[in-house]
């Protein structure tokens, strides 16, 4: 089983580089793009096929390391 | 099979005739891996065929030099057993393409050169020439380099405590980046790269083998064009993590006497180190590529003998000592693999999927590759004495120098370095040279790193005279013993005569400041073909050198530390505008004869202000160089934060006199007391000198005849330029 | 004072942590390798900076699971001292042993300057030796040194007076929430900061502002 996780900062949370990348955009024109948030996309495979207790252990690696909730948050995507 | 066709030999850099060669040298055809070993082995990157017979006209050997040229890195005795290992490299054109990954793998690889040897590395330099600042590639280059060198010095901890950095449009299509590495070592504890005897275990250290920068010596051994930038998948990626891993465990290892030889997997990778081990070591080498640590699938004979995946090592080992080597990697959880043995054979045997891929002599690929005696023609040098405008205010001049690119502080560059980590640091960025501790010592290294590209493109022998003698005095100005140097040659297309002859001169100007100096060269790096569509860089041999501080206690700064100082010029100021730095920035022209460097009063005036330094009798001294003496006179001031009240001495006119660049001078200061002894002795000594002013209470920069104008305001302007063009907010100025 | 630098693979300032420590105390500290499930006999354990696992996903966040913080926290919890410099800082909030979190830099840029701040506390083992509000100079190298906490985090801190250290006006090199610099834990016996007090013992080298946080630890725990 294949599983994406995105680790993103919480609303609220300042993030530089999201401006960044934001004024660099409307530097290059895009003057369309309003607020922009980067965030961290981790790949990960597993040998659990019980979709359950895959999504079970990837919130506990979500909560114990892949993300830091005092500023993150994290959604995770399931792929048999 | 691969069919090798003249397409594809064309491809791997080699000409027809290079390829007949190879054939005479196997009787046969080279298979499609044997081709790719050649085409690294004898590009210029690794062969030197170009400038290999001219560099041996330089002088390599004092009493004090352990290794000379030829090995990873050169070696020099310090005194107690302590031995200084260092060395210079470029990576020019991947820090063109992808200058953050350029730049890092740049720094991690002259790392490896000198903790492959057995140092620990102490202190990274750099030397950077970027395009014009107001080339749209500029600012991001800029960007992406100085990040990388941070990204991957910081990262292993050793401080980076200097460098020089240039704009001129010259370079705008093909940047310069060198770094230097200075590590340290016991002289009982170095360790080089000849793999003697046969029977003996070669083993495979650090990261896994990816497809990473296939053919990236033979990239940098040819010249640019627009499409290069569509090679980007040739660029490696930097992991100074694994690097920091790398180092520990190699030291660790170092500690035993488990190793014979040893050496990084540097440009041309397993081909290289393999192949230049058993050259040294008078043996020859099998390996069996099935055993390498392989990062993809799939991955042929020609991937693995061609990648340039970092942070890796090649070691022959004693035998038996493969357990106890594997146990230090493991523990810092590095890939190690005994990959091969060394033989009796001095051919370089190659096996894949139980089938020999490559059989060659190991003769062929070193001796036996092409040497070029180049044909070469000198142009005339650059001459001439400028006309400048009389009239114009000196104070303005001097106020528009100080924020020009060239010229401003480069602390917007530096503080992106750790150059504290280690603590050893005793001289940081924005001095003459850095000096470090020597750890647990009261002695001390002093490092710089320099050369005048508009000086060499004057006259490339003057510029590389020039360049050598600057690093000497920069050495010199704080306090410390010159001892050997690095040198990095960046040239243009040695297959044009000019270009050629821009090399044999600039080798020659090298050599004979040198041998004047007792300063010699113990290691370097040519990077030639700096050139794009067509058009090549002015010569650049950027010079790093290093000196032994023997009590850090006497040592000198640039900073003014008391008021009521005199300000003693040390060496004779004719006023030579030409090529200086005022006349480019003021008048807007680079024209004119380079200033002449005398090496005889270069060294009579740098021996004299080091014995005063040594004698703890001067503590404030600043070398003369780009923009003269108003210029320095400033640099102090501001670097002190403490004004000052000069004049012209004698009855120059008070430009030339000012922003001249005569060579082989100091300023120093010194109370009025020990200024009148300092001024007999140097009448004694018959050193042209004079007293042209001293340091004051108020904080203003004060000259006779011209004004004033406050350090806050001269402050603004230096510290301005950078951070502004940074951030985007001010279209700089043009050259 | 007994004392113990922890190190994590990429550690490195262990050795000027070390290097100040020896300094100071005429006692060489234990070297705990990070894979190590118990400490020595000590009265102090110092986080150093550096780079522990390359600073991948996060900084310190790797280094906040390895085995031999399980044994720094029980160390902790046991009223022992810890004082965790830059990295050290960073893999002090990783574990939760501190409130908050270190962001990138708000320049984005890795910044390696002396800074100024004030001592603004000097109830603790670490800077009692220093005087209430004094300005002290030590240097700051981190690409990471962004302190962030929620407001009622940042209250809390403030109002238990556990900001440590604070960067002066117009110093804050990193965008630091309400330029703090350094703080305590809730028993204050544990000390995170960004700026390295280790390179400013030596006078050689700049300066001895950090020597009073090492006289600090010296008085209370020898």
């Amino acid at each position: 089983m294949k599983a994406r996780v995105f680790v993103t900062l919480k609303n609220g949370v300042l993030d530089p580089q999201g401006k960044a990348i934001g004024h660099a955009l409307n530097g290059l024109g895009f003057g369309a793009v309003g607020e922009v948030r980067q965030g961290k996309v981790i790949d990960l495979e597993l040998s659990e096929t019980n979709e359950a207790k895959a999504r079970a252990a990837l919130n506990d690696m979500c909560e114990k390391l892949l993300a830091n909730t005092v500023i993150e948050k994290y959604e995770i995507e399931l792929k048999a | 099979m691969t069919e090798i066709t003249p397409e594809l030999v064309a491809e791997h850099g080699l000409t027809g005739e290079e390829y007949g060669r190879i054939k005479r040298l196997l009787n046969r055809e080279p298979s499609f891996v044997e081709l790719g070993i050649f085409s690294v082995m004898w590009s210029e990157h690794c062969s030197y065929k170009s400038t290999r017979i001219h560099l041996r006209k330089l002088p390599t050997k004092a009493p004090w030099v352990i290794q000379g040229p030829g090995e990873n890195a050169g070696v020099i005795d310090i005194g107690d057993g302590d031995a200084c290992i260092f060395k210079m490299e470029s990576h020019n054109h991947p820090s063109f393409i992808e200058p953050y990954q350029g730049a890092a793998t740049g720094v991690g690889g002259i790392m490896r050169d000198v903790f492959t040897m057995g140092a620990r590395p102490i202190a990274m330099m750099n030397a950077l020439r970027f395009g014009e600042p107001s080339h749209p590639k500029t600012r991001h280059l800029v960007s992406g380099v100085v990040s990388g060198i941070g990204g991957y010095g910081n990262c292993m901890g050793v401080p980076t405590v200097g460098g020089e950095v240039n704009f001129h449009k010259s370079y705008n299509g093909n940047i310069l980046v060198n770094a230097m590495c200075v590590g340290l070592a016991r002289t009982d504890n170095i360790f080089l790269s000849a793999a003697k005897g046969a029977g003996n275990p070669v083993v495979y250290i650090g990261s896994k083998t990816g497809r990473d920068g296939i053919h990236g010596a033979t990239m940098a051994s040819a010249e640019f064009s627009e499409d290069s930038e569509e090679k980007r998948p040739t660029v490696q990626v930097g992991d100074p993590f694994t690097e920091k891993l790398l180092l520990e465990a190699c030291l660790e290892l170092m500690a035993t006497d488990a190793i014979i030889a040893i050496q990084d997997m540097g440009a041309a990778g397993l081909t290289s180190s393999s192949a230049e081990m058993a050259d040294k070591g008078g043996s020859g080498i099998e390996l069996d590529l099935d055993k390498v640590p392989q990062r993809e699938a799939g991955m042929t004979a020609y991937d693995m003998m061609l990648s340039e995946s970092q942070e890796r090592m090649l070691a022959v080992l004693k035998p038996g000592r493969e357990a106890q080597a594997e146990a230090i990697f493991k523990k810092w959880e590095l890939d190690f693999a005994v990959i091969g043995i060394t033989t009796d054979t001095r051919r370089l045997v190659v096996k894949h999927k139980g089938e020999i891929v490559a059989d060659m002599p190991v003769t062929a690929l070193s001796d036996a590759a092409p040497l070029y005696e180049r044909p070469f023609s000198k142009r005339p040098p650059a001459t001439g004495t400028p006309s400048f405008d009389a009239s114009r205010p000196v104070m303005a001049s001097l106020k528009k120098i100080l924020a020009a690119p060239d010229m401003c502080s480069r602390r917007w560059v530096w503080q992106q370095y750790d150059y504290t980590v280690m603590a050893d640091t005793v001289q940081m960025p924005g001095g003459d040279a850095a000096v470090v501790r020597v750890h647990h010592s009261n002695k001390g290294l002093a490092i710089t790193t320099d050369v005048t590209p508009r000086y060499c493109k004057a006259d490339p022998y003057e510029g590389a005279k020039q360049a050598v003698a600057e690093a000497w005095r920069n050495i010199t100005a704080v306090g410390a013993m010159p001892l050997a140097l690095t040198d990095n040659l960046n040239f243009g297309n040695p297959q044009k005569p000019e270009i050629m002859g821009e090399i044999v001169s600039g080798i020659d100007g090298i050599g004979e400041a040198c041998r004047a100096l007792d300063f010699p060269v113990i290691g370097g790096n040519c990077s030639l073909y700096n050139e794009t569509n067509g058009e090549g860089i002015p010569p650049t041999p950027a010079i790093g050198g290093v000196g032994l501080m023997a009590d850090l206690h006497r040592m000198a700064t640039i900073a003014f530390k008391r008021e009521g100082d005199a300000i003693i010029l040390v060496g004779d100021t004719k006023g030579h505008l030409g090529q200086s730095i005022y006349l480019r920035e003021v008048e807007g022209r680079e024209e004119g004869r380079c200033p002449p460097v005398d090496l005889a009063a270069e060294k009579r005036n740098g021996d004299f202000v080091r014995r005063l330094i040594e004698a703890g009798r001067v503590d404030t001294v600043h070398d003369l160089s780009d923009g003269g003496v108003l210029v320095a006179v400033a640099e102090m001031a501001l670097a002190g934060n403490i004004g000052a009240d000069i004049g012209v001495a004698g009855t120059a006119h008070s430009i030339p006199f000012f922003f001249g660049e005569d060579q082989g001078r100091y300023l120093l200061t010194a109370s009025p007391v020990e200024a009148d002894r300092i001024e007999g002795e140097l009448r004694h000594a018959g050193i042209v000198h004079a007293i042209i002013g001293k340091t004051i209470a108020e904080k203003v920069l004060r000259v006779e005849r011209e004004g004033e104008t406050s350090l806050s305001t001269l402050r603004a302007a230096h510290e301005g330029w950078f951070p502004s063009y940074m951030s985007g907010e001010e279209i700089p100025p043009t050259n | 004072m007994k004392s113990a630098v922890i190190v994590f693979p990429a550690s490195n300032c262990d050795r000027d942590a070390a290097v100040a420590l020896e300094q100071m105390t005429g006692r060489k500290p234990h070297m705990v390798w990070h894979q190590e499930c118990d400490l020595p006999d000590v009265d102090l354990v110092v986080l150093p900076g550096g780079f522990s696992y390359g600073d991948y996903l996060r900084s310190g966040a790797m280094a906040g699971q390895s085995a031999v913080m399980r044994a720094v926290k029980a160390h902790a919890k046991k009223g022992g001292a810890v004082l965790g410099i830059c990295n050290g800082f960073q893999v002090l909030t990783e574990s939760h042993l501190l409130p908050g979190a270190l962001m990138r830099n708000a320049g984005l840029k890795f910044v390696c300057r002396p800074v100024t701040m004030a001592v603004e506390e000097t109830q603790n083992v670490f800077t009692r030796k220093y005087l209430h509000g004094q300005q002290v100079t030590f240097p700051v190298a981190h690409g990471d040194g962004n302190y962030f906490a929620d407001e009622e985090t940042l209250n809390r801190l403030e109002g238990e007076g556990r900001v440590v250290f604070r960067y002066a006006p117009g110093q804050n090199p990193n965008g630091s929430s309400r330029d703090i610099a350094g703080i305590l834990s809730e028993k204050r016996n544990v000390l995170g900061l960004m700026p390295h007090p280790e390179r400013v013992v030596d006078p050689l080298l700049g300066g001895t502002d950090g020597r009073g946080l090492f006289e600090s630890l010296i008085e209370t725990l020898s």
